[in-house]
């Protein structure tokens, strides 16, 4: 990282902070003349986004932590506090509440983003596999931040998802009391809840440092999946991505502040505005939408630890995706049999999600079989066998020539034209 | 196939910003209109006066059983709401008792509540409530136009949320109130007498009889609570059910939401900033990527 700076401290502070801790060579390196792929397209915009949205989150969870109380009886009228008597609380819960939503978004396009070109391959493995434990870590957090509110969705699907670790075998009733500190979920599980929720947001943090020094250390990947070759492949991080980012970001706040202005309770559920009430079960219990296709593949097996494990099982098959992958091209845009797969299992998982809104019954569960079965043949059969049936278009032989190739719209003869992104 | 991957690739688009978990009522599920409301939409802002005609409501029908707990009585002269003078609020909380204490002697005492006080709920918790109700809890009214929406099903919540419709409570609390029948459905047979409600999201129908009627909603603990004429309103607006029911659930809306003019018009600012910065950026970046091919 800090290789790539040829930075010579000038002033007598810089000559005795970088003889000491070579922190701006290192910050110089890494996000100022760090070289870049100048083919990255706009999907390549969400790592930035994210960034944002997590310390987006952190800042406002901050603040919020500041008037929140995290007992069962003051709760549910803290969070009302805020929306009412703290100011400009509403804003801070809005934005907080929202910014998850923004975040999952946001990061199931970069998921998206990096199975579609392929940027989990050789050699960024490591950073795909970071990748996927800052989604899991999300999710504990996304999970029992829903919690905090202590609204019957939050108690009924706390319930729901802890009442999941009894199905493992001889020990799963003891780790669901010890998950809960008690017989049901209560005080100490939202108190244990709201600790974790403070805590991981900043092991995110870590890990996202981790996951992005180790795609600084191999290059990012690209809409062409051929790594640079010269130095006309690629531009300086600053200003070039550093305004593309920003100006990305910006896009994105817009949608952002459309929710927390106009919709703010769209991604809710009215059901969490009522106080939590362990004697009042609601009509359907629904986790958060950014859960609906895990949710639906818990319920499309019919034996509970099944359901457990195939759920568990849809994220942990995402580990090792940069070995099921048998193909040796990386990206999709010269993939042509894998790129009509890739969009039916991106229709799959929304398919999924919608399933899981829907109450397990009848059709519904009949459909988020085929599905379950559907996400996970893509993984565990369609991908290994198109690496051996599937017959590549010509790779472009730099990234300057995929982007003239592209650029000019006819490619004259040319053996490979990608696609216009 | 490729039109195929196009028409995916763009529900992709539109369904991963839009996707939500509408709560999924079964069966006989009510439908809800979409009504309109001074509140709505990206400009909404109440309608004083009928914030009022709504409170008047609420306090001379509602509040007997219904609550308000969350509310201060400060808010009632606050900015984007009922906008009543501080006099006004401050005699209207004057009116009500709260307990307060101990006092030296150790005892809790009674007195009129002040602008700093919440309103006081009719009964002392839900157990009392459910007695004095037949077995019914009336639920509070702080959020309840918040807590309560009928389901959307798809296409609609994703049209919802481009939309801006986040006004479901009011539209349903208004429904639910006009919508008491003179008689109950005849199914129910001779020996119900409960209140039959078509459009209670919290109803079922169980009785065979009615099988293939298509009824909608079903038994509710509150009788029809409103008739002509019986708030006074002094305004000139008709003193009719359809009234009292559209100005009670607007004022159910700002007790829900008692930032929302607030939060909308800060909203407004916020997206013309954006908007502008981001087409700033744009051309800045267009500017300097303008030798790159890429």
């Amino acid at each position: 990282m800090a290789g790539h700076s040829n930075y010579v401290p000038q002033s007598a502070a810089a000559k005795w902070l970088e003889s000491r801790l070579p922190v701006i060579s290192l910050m110089r390196g890494s996000f100022v003349d760090f070289p870049t792929p100048k083919n990255l397209n706009y999907w390549w915009t969400f790592g930035g986004i994210l960034f944002f949205v997590l310390i987006a989150q952190i800042i406002t969870g901050i603040v919020l932590v500041m008037h929140y109380t995290p007992s069962t009886t003051a709760a549910f009228d803290s969070v009302e506090h805020i929306m009412r008597d703290v100011n400009f609380g509403w804003m801070l819960r809005y934005l907080h509440a929202n910014g998850a939503s923004m975040f999952f978004i946001a990061v199931y396009i970069h998921i998206f983003r990096g199975l579609y070109y392929g940027s989990y391959k050789a050699p960024r493995e490591i950073s795909w596999i970071l990748g996927v434990i800052i989604f899991l870590i999300m999710m504990g957090t996304g999970f029992m931040g829903y919690v905090l509110p202590w609204g019957q969705m939050s108690f009924w699907g706390a319930t729901v998802i802890t009442n999941l670790f009894s199905a493992i075998p001889l020990v799963g009733e003891e780790i669901r009391t010890w998950l809960w500190g008690g017989f049901a979920v209560d005080n100490p599980t939202l108190n244990r809840f709201f600790s974790l929720h403070y805590l991981l947001p900043f092991m995110i943090f870590g890990v996202v440092i981790l996951h992005v020094w180790a795609f600084h250390t191999t290059g990012n990947n690209n809409p062409s999946g051929v790594q640079p070759k010269t130095q006309q492949d690629t531009v300086p991080f600053h200003p070039y991505y550093t305004i593309k980012d920003l100006f990305a970001i910006v896009v994105f706040m817009i949608l952002f502040a459309w929710f927390v202005f106009y919709v703010p309770n769209y991604m809710g559920h009215p059901d969490n505005y009522i106080e939590a009430n362990p004697l009042v079960t609601p009509a359907h219990i629904v986790p958060e939408w950014y859960f609906l296709p895990f949710y639906a593949i818990l319920r499309a097996v019919p034996d509970k630890l099944g359901g457990v494990v195939a759920m568990f099982g849809a994220i942990a098959v995402l580990f090792v995706v940069p070995w099921l992958d048998t193909s040796k091209v990386r990206s999709g845009t010269y993939r042509p049999l894998f790129k009509q797969f890739f969009w039916i299992f991106a229709a799959v998982c929304l398919a999924l999600g919608y399933l899981g809104a829907m109450p397990a019954e009848g059709w519904y569960v009949t459909f988020s079989r085929i599905f379950t079965v559907y996400y996970f043949a893509h993984f565990l059969i369609i991908l290994p066998m198109l690496g051996f049936l599937e017959k590549p278009r010509p790779l472009p032989a730099s990234i300057s020539e995929a982007v003239l190739k592209s650029g000019s719209g006819t490619p004259a003869g040319a053996a490979a034209a990608p696609e216009t992104k | 196939m490729s039109t195929m991957i196009k028409m995916v690739r763009s529900f992709a688009a539109v369904a991963a910003v839009a996707v939500s978990a509408p709560a999924f009522a079964a069966g006989n599920a009510p439908h809800i209109e979409r009504h309109q409301w001074s509140f709505a939409g990206p400009f909404g802002t109440f309608d004083r006066g009928q914030l009022q005609r709504g409170f008047k409501v609420y306090r001379e029908v509602c509040a007997s059983c219904h609550g308000l707990r969350q509310v201060a009585f400060r808010s009632l002269a606050q900015d984007g709401g009922p906008s009543f003078s501080e006099e006004e609020a401050k005699q209207i909380a004057s009116e009500y008792t709260v307990i307060d204490g101990p006092n030296e002697d150790g005892d809790m005492y009674e007195r009129p509540a002040i602008l700093a006080d919440k309103f006081p709920s009719p009964f002392p918790n839900e157990q009392a409530a459910r007695a004095s109700n037949g077995g019914a809890y009336p639920p509070d009214f702080s959020l309840l136009a918040k807590a309560r929406a009928a389901h959307r099903g798809f296409p609609w919540f994703v049209f919802d949320a481009f939309t801006q419709y986040q006004e479901q409570g009011a539209d349903y609390i208004y429904e639910l109130l006009i919508s008491y029948p003179d008689e109950a459905p005849e199914c129910l047979g001779e020996d119900f007498s409960g209140n039959f409600n078509p459009k209670f999201l919290g109803g079922s129908i169980t009785a065979e009889a009615c099988a293939h009627e298509h009824l909608t909603g079903g038994e509710i603990g509150m009788a029809a609570p409103l008739f002509d004429e019986l708030v006074e309103y002094t305004d000139g607006t008709p003193m009719t059910v359809d009234h009292y029911a559209k100005d009670v659930a607007a004022f159910m809306m700002w007790a829900a939401e008692p930032h929302l003019e607030e939060r909308k018009k800060i909203g407004f600012r916020v997206m013309v900033f954006l908007i502008f910065f981001a087409g700033m950026l744009y051309f800045t970046k267009k500017k300097l990527w303008r030798n790159v091919d890429h």
